[in-house]
């Protein structure tokens, strides 16, 4: 009874057609493009964060089929981009790291295509076959895929902050060691760069002061 | 299949999987040629394969295999970390034609079995519960196998985090001593040349 129809409400409320996260590694000077063909009348949500790389920024546009520019940032870290289409084609979203001339960027993306209107008839026909269990399973289902989602925001910030951490120490090493070698440069080279002062070759010998 | 993106002939393209171990990846792929002459991708063009490529973070190659134009591949991870997937067609143009390119459509999944609805349908229902049920144990098995690889990431950021503090504080010490020592020195070295040069 109520169960049930508070399991449908989770189960189609709950319901994503799908998507696609994928991490890559963008050279320095280098732009990488996806497309997805879409329907007309569909949200879809594009979230980015960048792990590793420079100061961990990338810029970003995200075209409609008709090469209007519905989203472009520059310079971000991480952000979140939803968008309910308009025109059915084929839409493309694209990462630049062109303003960087040394530093490869890793950047992750999720690109969630969802919130499809449910094809009610089927549904409810498949509701009243469903048994209470089933339902239950079908939305642990879905409050499991929460819960990756999630774990993945949160391993993406530890990974980003692990890269900052390392980069740190890298830094912390290299200029101690570095500051080390010029203070015993710097110093003996004072008191060599002295001794010469005083060391002419006069015949008299000695000094400054006659 | 979802998304694409496009790639040069004898280009290698490769994503990252930061995963924990004992993980399967599912990958499904479809690669497709553009002709110049009909200004489309063609559906399918005769012996265009992909070379897929596997990479697990000691530098290991788990998988390494030729497929054909459309395909699905997976491989289970052994040890967690960063694996990386490589793809590149096996064309042997070499001589590459001004605009020619491949479109590769891309589907991944990690640590997801496939629940197959339509299967579940034809069983009986105790069964059909028993399916699901099984499904969502491996489901919560990879959650937990992810917490763990985070809980080693977290110890692994910690000890270099640790290490940063350690190194500073040390290195800040040395440099002290060295300086106090060197000064010293100058000092010292100083005052025996000027005393040797008749100058005090």
């Amino acid at each position: 009874g109520a169960l049930r129809t508070l399991c449908v409400a989770a189960l189609l409320g709950a319901l994503r057609a799908g998507g696609t996260e994928l991490t890559l590694e963008l050279p320095d000077s280098a732009q990488r493009c996806f497309h997805q063909e879409l329907e007309s009348g569909v949200k879809f949500t594009l979230d980015y964060q960048v792990i590793s790389g420079g100061h961990y920024d990338v810029d970003c546009y995200v075209e409609d089929p008709n090469g209007k520019t519905i989203y472009q940032e520059t310079k971000k870290q991480y952000d979140s981009f939803s968008h309910h289409t308009e025109v059915k084609g084929v839409y493309t979203f694209c990462f630049s790291n062109e303003f960087s001339t040394f530093s490869h960027k890793i950047v992750y993306f999720d690109f969630q295509v969802g919130d499809e209107p449910p094809i009610l008839p089927d549904m409810s026909n498949r509701v009243t076959a469903l048994t209470q269990l089933e339902s239950a399973c079908v939305t642990i289902h879905e409050m499991l895929k929460a819960v990756i989602d999630s774990q993945t925001h949160y391993r993406l910030r530890e990974a980003q902050d692990r890269s900052r951490a390392e980069e740190l120490n890298g830094r912390v090493s290299y200029w101690s060691v570095g500051e080390t070698l010029i203070l015993f440069a710097v110093s003996i080279g004072q008191v060599l760069l002295l001794k010469s002062f005083f060391t002419e070759k006069r015949p008299s010998g000695g000094g400054a002061g006659t | 299949l979802a998304l694409y993106f496009h790639i040069g002939e004898r280009e290698e393209k490769c994503i990252i999987e930061d995963i924990p171990s004992d993980t399967l990846v599912v990958g499904n792929y479809k690669v497709q040629r553009w002709d110049i002459h009909k200004h489309g991708f063609l559906e399918s063009a005769p012996g265009l394969g992909m070379f897929v490529t596997v990479t697990s973070p000691t530098g290991e190659v788990l998988l390494s295999k030729l497929y054909g134009p459309q395909g699905t591949f997976s491989f289970t991870s052994y040890v967690s970390g960063e694996h990386i997937i490589c793809f590149q067609s096996n064309s042997t143009r070499f001589a590459v034609i001004a605009g020619s390119k491949l479109r590769i459509h891309l589907d991944i999944r990690v640590g997801e079995h496939f629940l197959d609805e339509s299967a579940i349908q034809a069983k009986d229902k105790v069964n059909e519960v028993n399916v699901r049920l099984e499904h969502l144990i491996e489901q919560i098995h990879h959650v937990t196998r992810e917490q763990d690889y985070e809980r080693e990431r977290e110890e692994k950021f910690r000890k270099t985090s640790e290490e940063t503090n350690s190194n500073i504080l040390w290195w800040a010490i040395v440099q002290t001593l060295i300086l106090i020592s060197v000064g010293i020195w100058q000092i010292k070295s100083l005052r025996d040349f000027f005393i040797a040069k008749k100058l005090v």
